[in-house]
């Protein structure tokens, strides 16, 4: 008789899955069943005399065995088998450390244990390790995001300090994904860092973002903004965006299907139309409350808890401490998520900043 | 009441103290299936309240908070 096993408390240790299969025509075969498989098992349920422990009640399509016919309960193919034991508290499927450092979270009837295990095995990916990612960076590990992926091709540089708040004076010249790393497991040790120290192209935007769960868009320069947010159309993968400009800055979520960067801006600046980059200058604070915007969104998104900010484009300002909202849907002829698409494929586009972009005229 | 209702999970949280008595009977009823029973002990006096309130305000069902000896409580709740 093939039956599904529910284990809960120590068992899944072992059994590796909270479900199982296993075979036998009563329980007394079915856990002998279950010991071929998963080593151990029966001492988890037995005593030495072969009982069962008083502390492991085991159900039989929700009644329990020793009101039926203790281990001889017949089984039948189909049938539902819970092992229940008496757990400490310890037991439980985070770690006493963990329990700890999430507890705030857990406390949050929004949240518990079920949204942080969601957390911990989510995976997003960092768009730049700068004044966005910085902050996104630090707060989504704390929150223990299991796996976040940087990718960042520069070093750090003294200029980069006033914002940048992944990296310290000891790691200028540094490569900035290894700053960032080291950073992030000072904070929270259980978060999985991935460095990608490349300069993001169409050759591997796609290979990079398929490990992922979501983007976290904190790039600085068109070029990057444009292919991510392509990619993240082509690739299917929420895209959250966040951009600053002096004193001002803006974020919003781009859902796959539901609009993209370019339903916005359908095509990037004319070089040297928008200053941006280092000519701009930025308030040091601001990536800090756009960073951490893009964070916020992040995390309800993995937990699928309030209102997204998509389809709602945020703007702040500084100066006058305002934040207001425009809309942002799906655009039906943006070039690419649009009902007749015109660009089907990655562009590289030049980077048109300063001296680079000048010398391409 | 006490041995009228069965118990599926029974975890011991004695030593623990606030806020994780709560945490960690939120979490041991996240592994049970609505309407099965979950006991705890508790022997952190302000837990004896906080616990039970707590879990009710999760909409759970408080069935019992009954002192078992000298120092410790016991607390049933029916999981929502
Ligand atoms: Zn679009």
């Amino acid at each position: 008789m093939a039956v599904s096993v529910r284990v809960l408390g120590q068992f899944p240790g072992l059994t590796r899955s909270r479900t199982v299969e296993g075979h036998g025509s009563d329980i007394n075969g079915l856990i002998a069943d279950l010991e071929r498989q998963y080593p151990g098992f029966r001492g988890l349920v037995y005593d030495e005399k072969g009982e069962v422990l008083g502390y492991v009640n085991i159900y039989v399509n929700g009644d329990e065995i020793r009101s039926l016919r203790g281990k001889a309960t017949a089984l039948q193919n189909g049938d539902e088998v819970t092992l229940l034991p008496a757990i400490r508290g310890s037991a439980l499927s985070f770690t006493e450390e963990q329990i700890k450092r999430y507890s705030r979270h857990i406390i949050l009837s929004q949240v518990g244990g079920k949204g942080q295990r969601r957390l911990l095995e989510a995976s997003v990916l960092l768009i730049g390790a700068g004044g966005l990612g910085s902050p996104a960076g630090l707060y989504l590990a704390a929150a223990g995001i299991g796996k976040l992926g940087i990718v960042d091709f520069d070093l750090v540089d003294l200029s980069n300090l006033h914002r940048q708040i992944l990296h310290h004076n000891h790691d200028l010249g540094r490569a900035k994904v290894v700053s960032a790393a080291e950073a992030i497991a000072d904070v929270n040790p259980d978060v999985e860092v991935v460095q990608h120290q490349v300069q993001l192209t169409s050759e591997n935007v796609m290979d990079i973002i398929a490990d992922y769960d979501i983007v976290v868009d904190g790039s600085d320069n068109f070029p990057t903004r444009y292919l991510v947010s392509d990619a993240c159309v082509f690739g299917g993968k929420p895209n959250i965006h966040g951009s600053i400009f002096r004193f001002e800055g803006m974020a919003t979520v781009f859902l796959p299907g539901k609009g993209c960067y370019r339903c916005l801006y359908p095509v990037p600046p004319q070089p040297g139309a928008v200053p941006s980059c280092q000519e701009a200058g930025v308030l040091g604070v601001l990536p800090g409350i756009i960073g951490l915007i893009q964070a916020t969104e992040t995390i309800k998104f993995i937990l699928d808890i309030g209102e997204s900010l998509n389809g709602r484009l945020l703007l702040f300002d500084a100066l006058d401490m305002e934040f207001r909202e425009v809309k942002c849907r799906r655009n039906a002829n943006c070039p690419v998520c649009g009902d007749n698409p015109t660009i089907t494929n990655l562009i590289d586009y030049e980077e048109f900043c300063g001296i680079r972009a000048a010398s391409h005229q | 009441m006490t041995e009228a209702v069965k118990v599926d999970l029974e975890i011991d949280l004695k030593g623990e103290v606030c806020p994780y008595t709560f945490v960690k009977s939120k979490l041991a009823l996240e592994e049970l299936e609505s309407g099965q029973v979950l006991r705890v002990v508790v022997d952190h006096l302000p837990a004896v309240e906080n616990v039970p309130r707590s879990l009710d305000n999760e909409g759970h069902q408080v069935l019992e908070v009954v002192q078992i000896n000298d120092s410790d409580w016991s607390i049933t709740i029916r999981k929502a």
